[in-house]
């Protein structure tokens, strides 16, 4: 199992460093420097500016200063709020964005698996088809599209709940309905499929001959296979969760670190965009290591390799 | 006489968006206690789906009726609940195949505790040692350490290994084997029927026996039913049936056979065509259209299975081969 | 397994090549869901991209007696008006253009991407394919997204560059599956065989291999292009992507989105729309899926 761990940590320490050097040399390499949507800087102040941000040296010794500074956690300067450090929005942001995604991640989870689970045991009934038709409505149709909509509904209709803002519980509801409706879907189905695939394999078959209730042969034969696909799907259900945060926090304006990222784009704040980048991508990566080492958990195939 | 098994009349059917196929057309036959009951027949004649009806492993589109009583007790048609105490541990059944047939994610341990637990009541530990046990009597090497690796770790040949023990860990009296060698080196099917050959002495159960290879018949058989088409053709000693096959169809298998210990250059005999379409099976006797003694009743007349020595049947209406 | 078999009277053999397409055509045929979407589609993009021959009203239209006004049918304002009081019908259906194209145009890059890369990947084997493949590993991990965003807001808003940037997104999943066939096709005896008699590299490329692909290719494609769309839209939502004064449903949705509280319906026109697409898009392909390789179900 620690074979199969350290394999998983070599592939993502790699992968950590594309992003890194990826985003560092998108930067560096676009026209414009941060300062040309300021007014006009006057040259020597502008020679001033650019050695205070080492921005004159060569490109080389700036990647290896800046992959020095990200060790000790440090980002960098946001060009944009004067008085911050990017690590410190960072850190302000991302407490919000994680309970808002670790609550959709959950609540996804929970009905997508149960639904996915309910409709292969009742295949073609009416529990099936509508969840079926469900899941693909929820992949089909954007969060973008679906927050607006549910906040016209249950916020300016029926004033049931706040339209935006944050610090109440009241406030997650809406956001985490809209940001965990898609994964509800794509969980529901591939849970379903993988179930259905599963129930007619030949374990299942012998667990019955054994003459194992039904009850036991479903939950610790059936899901305990079923589960494997759904497990592989984490990773990129976490970064989807992150990418959908993003459009979320900026709709019910929520302060979390998507709405940064937005707003940074969009000021061209070059360090804070580039530390979100890699902030959320070392997230992902992390998330996925975990889920790698779940589904060493399930199956024990990978882990003797 | 006692029978372990007695089956009426059963009819097996799957409902298909083409039609109805009969896969099992009204089927009687017993098991004694302890003996070896060959099922023989190819593909689609039915041998399997007669035992998955009796197991209650029938496919969500099938449906089985008729009569069927495990000593003396009707199981056909009982409730999953009821038809679980019975499974696993008064009968159990082995599959062909064994890579797929032991669930990957689980340790040999657990599946075979799991059994003991439930049917005996047992304790963890008690039903591991006996896990053990079964395993050594199956010539499992090192079987206390195997016990707790996972079905991956295991060739084909000693999965299959671990498949019988695990269907005898509660010392059933029927066991059925589909076809338990068929997917195995010719080597290791040799091994199988050994270890099978000695706990059938050891446990003193009855066999159903289903395959389409005459060699392992011929091994490991008491009695033979043939079967053809959802129906059984002939029934009789192994005996008999291989000395003397009274149904064209027997015979057909029998001349098929390639044989050793022929001298002169022969040819590689076959039953011409195909089996019947169980959609839309032929009027009269299924086996009329490759049979080479055909004549006019037979298109007409189904032929019964009618007893005409001492333990032998056959549906056929010639007199005699 | 169990002998769960229908036989037929008649012993039917698959055959490569031609039947295979008439078999998948008649297996998606019979796929209602399928069918149904591809008809909406073809509506949708003929409505779309047939716009300025409908005899409507120019997209750039304003209507000074009509601004936020609710759908009137009467007046064929279907969608109701935005806020510049142009007939958001209208708008909806030129935004269409621009999403759809994107949808189509990204999903080529992806494929030509995703294509060179398997081929190569597959064909050249060994060692390279495996580094290629773990190179696409560890790309599967980052948020596409963001790099996106990253090269607009890098590189301006240029139109070219984003529909480059979405197709790049994509190309990860197509490597995999031209990959895939790649290897299997190389394996197969009858390249051998026409190899020995001495058909040259390139017909046995054009004959044997890229028929072979194109059933996968095809699927994934058409299961990209709502992936595509969603994309652009999503950029465009957060005002990154397609520019004034251009629009693309993205852009609808986010302007109505801004003016729920005032004018709910301006977000429903556009998101119906986009809605439908992408579920159409995504029956599609599945009924293409299901009819290339039935025993996927």
């Amino acid at each position: 199992m620690l074979h199969y761990f350290l394999r998983r940590l070599g592939g993502a320490i790699p992968t950590l460093f594309i992003i890194i050097t990826g985003s560092f040399f998108m930067i560096r390499m676009a026209p414009g420097g941060p300062f040309d949507r300021e007014r006009v800087v006057p040259p020597d102040i502008l020679a001033n500016l650019m050695k205070a941000y080492h921005l004159d040296e060569p490109l080389w010794k700036q990647y290896l200063r800046y992959l020095g500074d990200l060790f000790q956690g440090d980002f960098g300067p946001s060009f944009k709020y004067k008085d911050f450090t990017v690590a410190e929005l960072i850190a302000q942001g991302f407490p919000v964005s994680l309970s808002l995604g670790t609550i959709a991640m959950a609540v996804a989870l929970s009905i997508g698996l149960t639904l996915g689970v309910w409709a292969a045991l009742r295949q073609n009934s009416m529990v099936d088809y509508t969840a079926t038709g469900v899941s693909m409505l929820g992949i089909a149709v954007p969060n973008f599209v679906v927050a607006p909509t549910l906040t016209l509904v249950f916020g300016l209709m029926l004033g049931w709940l706040p339209v935006g803002g944050w610090g109440s519980p009241a406030n997650y509801v809406l956001p985490v309905v809209a940001l965990c409706l898609p994964q509800i879907a794509a969980i529901a189905r591939l849970t379903r499929a993988s179930m259905i695939e599963v129930l007619g394999s030949n374990f299942v078959r012998t667990a019955r001959a054994k003459g194992m209730p039904e009850r036991v042969t479903i939950t610790r034969h059936a899901i305990r296979a079923a589960l494997l696909p759904v497990v592989s799907y984490l990773g990129p259900a976490i970064a989807q969760i992150i990418t959908g945060s993003v459009v979320i926090e900026q709709i019910f304006s929520i302060p979390g670190i998507g709405r940064y990222f937005v707003q940074s784009s969009l000021n061209r704040d070059y360090t804070m965009v580039m530390g979100v980048t890699v902030f959320y991508g070392a997230l992902v990566i992390f998330c996925n290591l975990v889920a790698d080492l779940l589904y060493g958990v399930l199956d024990p195939k990978v882990r003797y390799d | 006489m006692s029978h372990v098994l007695e089956v009426t009349d059963l009819r097996t059917t799957f409902a298909t968006p083409e039609g109805e196929v009969k896969a099992v057309g009204g089927v009687n036959f017993s098991i004694n206690k302890g003996e070896t009951l060959g099922v023989v027949g190819e593909s689609g004649s039915g041998k399997s789906q007669i035992f998955m009806s009796i197991m209650g492993l029938l496919a969500r589109n099938g449906r089985a009726q008729g009569s069927v009583k495990f000593k003396g007790e009707e199981i056909l048609g009982l409730p999953v609940k009821e038809l679980n105490r019975v499974r696993g541990a008064k009968m159990s059944m082995i599959f062909q195949d064994p890579m797929t047939s032991l669930n990957p994610y689980l340790s040999v341990r657990r599946q075979m505790t799991e059994v003991l637990m439930l049917h005996k009541g047992l304790s963890e530990e008690k039903a591991a040692s006996q896990s053990v046990e079964l395993l050594e009597k199956v010539q499992i090497p090192e079987a206390k350490r195997r016990l707790n690796m996972f079905p991956h770790e295991f060739s084909g040949g000693m999965r299959q290994r671990v498949m019988i023990a695990m269907a005898l860990l509660c010392g059933p009296e029927l066991l059925i084997a589909d076809e338990p060698t068929t997917a195995l080196d010719v080597t290791v099917q040799a091994q199988i029927l050994e270890v099978l050959v000695g706990l059938q002495r050891d446990f003193g159960m009855a066999i159903a026996l289903i395959t389409h290879d005459l060699g392992v018949i011929a091994r490991m058989a008491d009695r033979v039913m043939v079967m053809y088409a959802g129906g059984i053709v002939e029934k009789g000693s192994v005996r008999d049936l291989f000395k003397d096959p009274q149904h064209p169809y027997t015979q057909g298998l029998l001349e098929s056979m390639p044989r050793l210990d022929e001298t002169e250059a022969t040819r590689l005999m076959t039953i011409g065509g195909q089996p019947p379409n169980l959609q839309n099976l032929p009027s009269g006797c299924t086996f009329r259209d490759r049979c080479r003694y055909a004549f006019e009743r037979c298109p007409v007349e189904k032929p019964l299975l009618t007893p005409f020595a001492d333990g032998r049947s056959k549906a056929c209406h010639l007199p005699s081969l | 397994m169990t002998d769960l078999t229908i036989l037929p009277s008649t012993a039917t053999v698959e055959v490569k090549g031609r039947s295979l397409w008439a078999n998948a055509r008649h297996r998606f045929l019979q796929n209602k869901a399928a069918v149904a979407g591809l008809i909406i589609l073809v509506l949708i993009a003929i409505a779309c991209f047939g716009a300025p021959y409908l005899g409507l009203r120019d997209q750039d239209d304003i209507n000074w007696d009509m601004i936020q006004a609710p759908p009137d049918f009467a007046q064929g304002y279907f969608f109701g008006t935005d806020s510049n009081g142009r007939d958001l019908f209208v708008r909806t259906l030129y935004g269409g253009q621009v999403s759809l194209t994107v949808g189509i145009v990204s999903t080529l890059v992806s494929l030509v991407i995703g294509t060179l890369y398997g081929a190569t990947a597959g064909f050249v084997g060994g060692r390279v394919d495996g580094a290629m493949m773990r190179f696409v590993d560890m790309l599967y991990s980052i948020p596409f997204i963001f790099f996106v965003i990253l090269l607009t807001v890098f590189f301006g808003r240029k139109f070219v560059l984003i529909y480059v940037a979405i197709g790049a997104v994509n190309w990860l999943d197509m490597a995999r599956i031209v990959r895939g066939q790649t290897l299997s096709i190389k394996r197969k005896e009858y390249i051998e065989a026409a190899h020995a008699s001495g058909v040259s590299t390139w017909r046995i490329i054009t004959r044997h291999i890229i028929p072979n692909c194109l059933g996968p290719v095809v699927v994934y494609m058409t299961l990209t292009v709502p992936v595509v769309i969603l994309t652009e839209s999503f950029i465009s939502f957060l005002g990154m992507g397609v520019q004034e004064p251009q629009s693309s449903w993205g852009t609808l949705v986010a302007e109505g989105a801004d003016n729920l509280e005032i004018s709910p319906w301006q977000v429903f026109g556009p998101g119906a729309v986009l809605a439908i697409t992408l579920l159409s898009l995504n029956f599609v392909g599945d009924g293409l899926r299901d009819a290339l390789d039935p025993k996927d179900r």
